[in-house]
């Protein structure tokens, strides 16, 4: 049962993505915290992860989620089901490529969802955010705690060197020093 | 230059898409330069005006670009058991090391210095998260239509909590729907 489900849910998920990457992270935050599947933290942590093995997301996460709620048949059963449908979809626009370019339903569909994904990674955005720096609930009490300081000092170190196009596994190694040093000195 | 096609490429199919899966990090576009080596200058299944094909199809389809491209690739050499060999290659390598990493976090994840190391990796990844906003941002065509319809799925999403699946549908229907009214307008 718990396959059938895993299956149905990341079929869904690759059905009703765009893009790829993280354009997909608001469908799975979303799904994964509905199933009660993972935490939010928990998903963060495996971006990283996801980001520093081969591989696309998707596939990852699917795998991962699978293997940890139904051992290897959960993992296929999950993989199949956010791989289906674009090798569906993609065998029938192979066949039709020049009309499906051409298609004047295509392209006005796109013009809705690209700025969708826009407004709904914001929304992730906040939600995750959220997780990060308030993991108790947002309290008065959390401004004064260390660990948020330091969560709030990481994030802002990493943003800035993303926006100056710092490689992104280089990024996760040196917020995961920064957080083993923090731990250790001030924690 | 002849290109080859049919049964006997399943094999070639099935290995070059799994050298591509082991060795693309982050998924997305980081596979294009690779799959257009291994594709169009080593194999030489496909053209360089192929792979533009793919990148404009995948941007249009849902699903990951990997799966995307091999499905394509693979299709049109080997018709659908091209497809299908293809596809299996490029998903096999995350699949086994996902597998792997997974049992190596349910081992480790109770130590302290990795407890320590995720903490500071969810801020890192906050980062890493809005960047990607960003770039999709930059992407994305401006005008009013496209930010009433971001402004529309934040609020949906995040003010409403409306769910997901329902946001997106809706937000396919607008774009259609805007684009057929200024399409009539232009005729007129």
């Amino acid at each position: 049962m718990i396959c059938l489900d895993l299956f149905w849910t990341f079929f869904k998920i690759g059905l009703f993505t765009f893009g790829g990457g993280y354009a997909m992270l608001p469908l799975i935050q979303a799904e994964v915290a509905a199933h009660g599947w993972l935490s939010t933290e928990t998903l963060l942590n495996f971006v990283a992860v996801s980001e520093s093995t081969p591989g696309p997301f998707a596939v990852n996460i699917a795998t991962y989620i699978g293997s940890r709620l139904a051992g290897i048949p959960g993992a296929a059963c999950a993989t199949l089901g956010v791989a289906l449908p674009s090798f569906i979809i993609i065998l029938i626009v192979a066949r039709c490529y020049e009309r499906f370019r051409s298609s004047k339903v295509v392209s006005g569909v796109m013009t809705g969802l690209k700025p969708a994904v826009i407004g709904l990674i914001g929304s992730a955005i906040l939600t995750m955010g959220a997780a990060v720096l308030f993991p108790g609930g947002v309290t008065a009490a959390v401004f004064s705690t260390l660990s948020f300081w330091v969560s709030v000092g990481i994030f802002a170190l990493t943003a800035v060197l993303a926006f100056k196009k710092v490689h992104p596994i280089a990024l996760i190694c040196l917020s995961a020093a920064l957080g083993v040093a923090a731990g250790y000195l001030l924690l | 230059m002849e290109q080859k096609r049919g049964r006997s490429q399943l094999l070639p199919l099935f290995l070059t898409f799994l050298k591509i899966g082991a060795f693309t990090f982050g998924g997305g576009y980081a596979m294009i330069p690779l799959i257009q080596r291994e594709t169009v200058e080593g194999r030489k299944w496909i053209s360089d005006e192929d792979v533009l094909e793919i990148i404009a199809i995948a941007e249009s389809t849902p699903g990951p670009i990997a799966i995307n491209s091999a499905t394509f690739v693979g299709s049109r050499v080997a018709g659908v058991a091209g497809a299908a060999c293809a596809t299996l290659g490029v998903i096999l390598p995350s699949f086994v090391i996902i597998l792997i990493v997974a049992g190596l976090l349910d081992a480790f994840q109770h130590l302290r210095a990795v407890q320590y190391a995720f903490f500071g990796i969810r801020a890192g990844v906050l980062a890493l998260i809005l960047k990607a906003f960003w770039n999709m941002y930059k992407k994305c065509p401006k005008g009013a239509v496209s930010y009433g319809i971001a402004a529309g799925a934040f609020l949906l999403a995040a003010v409403l909590k409306v769910n997901v699946l329902i946001v997106i549908l809706c937000c396919a229907l607008a774009g259609l729907v805007s684009s057929l009214i200024r399409a009539g307008r232009a005729k007129k």
